[in-house]
């Protein structure tokens, strides 16, 4: 028991000195055999823990990762809440409560700002296609003029709530070309990219707020639909961009893709979940009852405890005793149920409602689907027809508050929803806070659109009170076959997970700042974080734009994260899931070859002797190279029937053919 | 009005000029040393606690004893018998009402206005310092009310506490529409934030009881 408390309280103590980690640039030689030599245990304890806190000087704790540069705010925009990302060829749009921020991004350990236009408006969320610009805005603030003195009036002509429209064909001088209205604002939106349709692009409104007066915008009726069939509420608005002329743009449709909606059975703890908790009792480590289902008790919130049960017995943690241990965990189910109360039991699952709106909606065009995160839902819409989207499957979960964004594995047969418990301004990971709530869930996705719910996963290291903190925005790092993503958790800063076993999700990387301030609760953390071309480009919202580069652990090799890299893409937007497609390059071949040592799917002497003959190919040329090269794909394919080894194969073909 | 003016006259003081763009080379590293740049950080958030009105003080503090009695409602469910969905449901309310009560607390403390301080008793509640704003909030209940869901135990107190925390819910949906519908109201970043996830988190947690509520009923 001593030893349980001590730890608990060394995490806190050894955080302050082990967490101020200067970033490092990346040492290690390329073409090494990353494998060897690299950790896949995690610092401990959590250095993310206690960390100082300062605007431009926290402290920070990183992990797996290199900082390339952080760079701060420009004037106009510094104390502004920064919010989502885009980005186009070098360039990164960077959204801020006062207008867009671009940076050009080139070379990234030293960004430049390639212009910023004021033009106030929240959440300004920004997504960019080919030369246009959009720009989203909810508050009761921004104007039609990009005037930054507000709007006083309830109801006016000047207000702008919906989508701001720009031609940006000279970046450096955008043009404000038209704006769509909204009824309930835009707080964010997604740009959609048929693969059918060159000639228009399509924008899905997620509209969260109130809806506005008719005097203002006519037509929005505040009436539920029962009332009012054209009511505003229950229902996402589609705006269709022609392309050869922006400035038309304007609402196509406004599906009700929320009716008739039942919830189906909940679900209880995954099976990974169930296994940790028969190890951990096995162990003889406090397992206790919480909402219905066993968990382990967690380490800090042990420690909450069990010195006031201590005291409670006249004894200190000095002189607690076996006997004290024993009572301990006998009184333990009690005090827990007196903290926190039972979940519901599974047949008493009640029908659950329609959500009003959707927070984000996620597009993957080339599949064809977009996952809604929307209201107490999360949904599969087919995205076929762009202007008439239709829902194949809706999930609900008690767990979850307010379903907030999606992400689609690469091959489109898993799908990860977020809650944003809270809104994102409330301090959602403290030791106390339930790590289903706030969290990110994992289904598989069936073709016909249904979802079987998997897991749940959050942010492990606990966060201060004063630190804002709950799952937000990232997106896939195009590590051949596994599906590695990047998140924000606002001040909870940005982790690295892994998520090909979704029963079973792994941290593998991450980077955390302390609090904005010290006593109390400062606006501040990542709002959203994407890979892009290589680089891990983060939003912070008061501290301004950072970027950092992964560095190969024992959970990720050097040639895996080649092999990322080696994809690249033309655009980017944060609701716009585009499909990774990878070169036939050497560091694909030996990302595989690195994937078969960890799987063990070809022996030690076949990895070494396959290496060899990848590292000769590549310094040889003309003939020498390609028969080479197919002397290894016709020996590696009669070596094994393994789906990877066949990929290997077919990568060197490849190769050999270039 | 008065604080309207104020919101006018601080702007034009502002570094954030209206004119649409500028261009510049180099952010942060230029002239402006770091030092530089954090007071402007600080003196820009406090330059924006200027940009509220009476109306969004009153909707503040009438809020933060909406959401205490949204705590004394809740808080009875553990005793009273809740089923467990009900427990789940009031747990979350607690957890996401309190961290608000907070925000709210912080955002009036930082405006340089009275701060409302909740006690509560059973089912007494107490306001210091909120003035008439607390107490007389749509949707609040009576005290007859708040004793008789405290007398209602097992599928009474269910129904019963999905009957008036909708009522409760709604009331606050009210307010936010009431404070958007009012001049100069809600041009606060923080402000506008929290009064709409108010009603964003509420309008989904209607929606929720209102089935919950038809499950018991049928």
């Amino acid at each position: 028991m001593n030893r349980l408390w001590v730890v608990v309280f060394a995490g806190s103590l050894l955080g302050l000195s082990a967490c101020s980690t200067k970033p490092m640039m990346s040492d290690s030689p390329m073409n090494a055999s990353s494998m060897a030599n690299l950790s896949t245990t995690p610092p401990s304890p959590d250095p993310r823990i206690g960390l100082g806190a300062g605007l431009f000087d926290a402290e920070e704790a990183i992990w797996n990762m290199n900082m390339l540069s952080t760079s701060k705010p420009p004037e106009a925009f510094i104390g502004v809440t920064n919010s989502d990302l885009a980005f186009k060829g070098n360039y990164a749009f960077q959204g801020n409560y006062n207008g867009v921020q671009v940076w050009d991004i080139s070379n990234p350990k030293q960004p430049t700002l390639t212009m910023e236009y004021v033009c106030p408006a929240s959440q300004s969320d920004v997504s960019v296609y080919d030369n246009l610009m959009f720009v989203s805005g909810e508050g009761l603030t921004g104007r039609l003029d990009c005037g930054s003195q507000g709007v006083s009036e309830a109801v006016s002509q000047e207000r702008l709530r919906g989508i701001r429209i720009f031609d940006i064909t000279n970046i450096k001088e955008p043009k404000y070309i038209a704006n769509v209205q909204t009824c309930r604002g835009s707080h964010t939106h997604s740009v959609l990219k048929d693969p059918k349709d060159d000639e228009n692009i399509y924008i899905y409104i997620s509209g969260s707020s109130s809806v506005r007066s008719e005097e203002e915008v006519p037509g929005c009726i505040s009436a539920p639909p029962s009332e009012d069939p054209n009511s505003a509420l229950f229902r996402i608005e589609i705006i269709k961009v022609p392309l050869a002329d922006p400035t038309k743009a304007a609402i196509v449709s406004a599906p009700r893709i929320f009716e008739g909606l039942v919830a189906p059975p909940e679900h209880g703890a995954s099976p990974a979940d169930l296994i940790e908790i028969q190890e951990a009792k096995a162990r003889g480590e406090f397992v206790v009852e919480l909402f219905g289902q066993e968990r382990v008790l967690p380490g800090r919130m042990l420690g909450q405890i069990f010195g006031p049960f201590l005291e409670g017995r006249g004894r200190t943690l000095e002189t607690a005793t076996a006997a004290d241990s024993a009572a301990f965990r006998e009184a333990l189910p009690g005090i827990i149920a007196q903290q926190f109360p039972p979940r519901p039991a599974r047949e008493d699952a009640s029908p659950r409602p329609g959500p009003t709106q959707c927070h984000d909606i996620t597009l993957y065009p080339e599949i064809g689907r977009a996952g809604g995160a929307c209201g107490g839902y999360g949904l599969m819409l087919d995205i076929t027809d762009p202007a008439n989207p239709y829902r194949m499957d809706a999930v609900a979960d008690s767990n979850f508050s307010y379903w907030h964004s999606a992400t689609f594995s690469n091959d489109g047969t898993k799908v990860l929803f977020t809650d944003e418990w809270g809104g994102g301004g409330q301090p959602k990971c403290r030791v106390g806070d339930p790590k289903e709530w706030g969290a990110n869930a994992y289904f598989a996705l069936a073709p016909d659109g249904k979802m079987d719910f998997k897991g749940y996963w959050k942010l492990p290291a606990p966060q201060s009170s004063v630190e804002n903190c709950v799952a937000h925005n990232g997106s896939l790092i195009p590590i051949p076959d596994r599906e590695i993503m990047v998140q924000s958790w606002y001040q909870g800063g940005i982790s690295v997970f892994d998520w090909t076993d979704m029963e079973n999700v792994i941290e593998i990387a991450f980077h955390d700042r302390g609090p904005v301030a010290a006593d109390h609760q400062g606006n501040g953390g990542s709002w959203s974080v994407y890979w892009y071309n290589g680089l891990i480009v983060s939003s912070e919202i008061s501290r301004g734009l950072d970027i950092f580069e992964l560095k190969p652990s024992g959970f990720l090799s050097e040639n895996e994260i080649a092999a990322a890299n080696s994809v690249k893409l033309s655009y980017l937007n944060a609701q716009g899931q585009p499909t990774y497609v990878w070169p036939n390059t050497f560091a694909l071949a030996r990302a595989y070859v690195d994937q078969l040592e960890r799987s063990k799917g070809l022996s030690a002497s076949q990895i070494e002797a396959t290496r060899r003959s990848l590292a000769t190919a590549e310094k040889s040329s003309g003939s020498a190279k390609s028969s080479a090269l197919s002397a290894l794909a016709t020996e590696l394919g009669k070596s094994s029937s393994n789906a990877k080894v066949k990929k290997l194969v077919d990568v060197v073909k490849g190769l050999g053919s270039m | 009005m008065s604080l309207v003016a104020t919101f006018f006259v601080f702007l034009t003081l502002s570094a954030c000029s209206t004119s649409s763009n500028t261009m510049s080379n180099e952010a942060g590293d230029s002239a402006t040393s770091n030092e530089n740049l954090e007071q402007l950080f600080w003196d820009r958030l406090e330059e924006a606690k200027s940009k509220f009105t009476q109306a969004d003080v009153d909707f503040m503090t009438g809020m933060i004893g909406h959401h205490a009695q949204a705590l004394i409602m809740s808080e009875m469910a553990p005793k009273n018998g809740a089923s467990s969905e009900i427990q789940v449901l009031t747990a979350r309310i607690i957890n996401a009402q309190k961290d608000e009560i907070a925000t709210m607390q912080n955002w009036l403390k930082e405006r340089g206005q009275t701060v409302p301080e909740v006690h509560i008793d059973g089912t007494m509640l107490m306001i210091h310092g909120g003035g008439d704003h607390s107490m007389h909030m749509p949707g609040m209940l009576t005290q007859e009310q708040l004793d008789e869901l405290r007398d209602a135990r097992g599928l009474e107190y269910d129904k019963l506490f999905l009957k008036y925390m909708i009522q409760h819910h709604q009331g606050a949906v009210g307010m936010v529409k009431t404070l958007f519908e009012t001049d100069g109201a809600g041009q606060d970043e923080l402000a506008f934030k929290v009064a709409n996830d108010i009603q964003v988190d509420q309008l989904t947690e209607i929606a929720r009881m209102e089935l919950m509520l038809k499950a018991r009923t049928n």
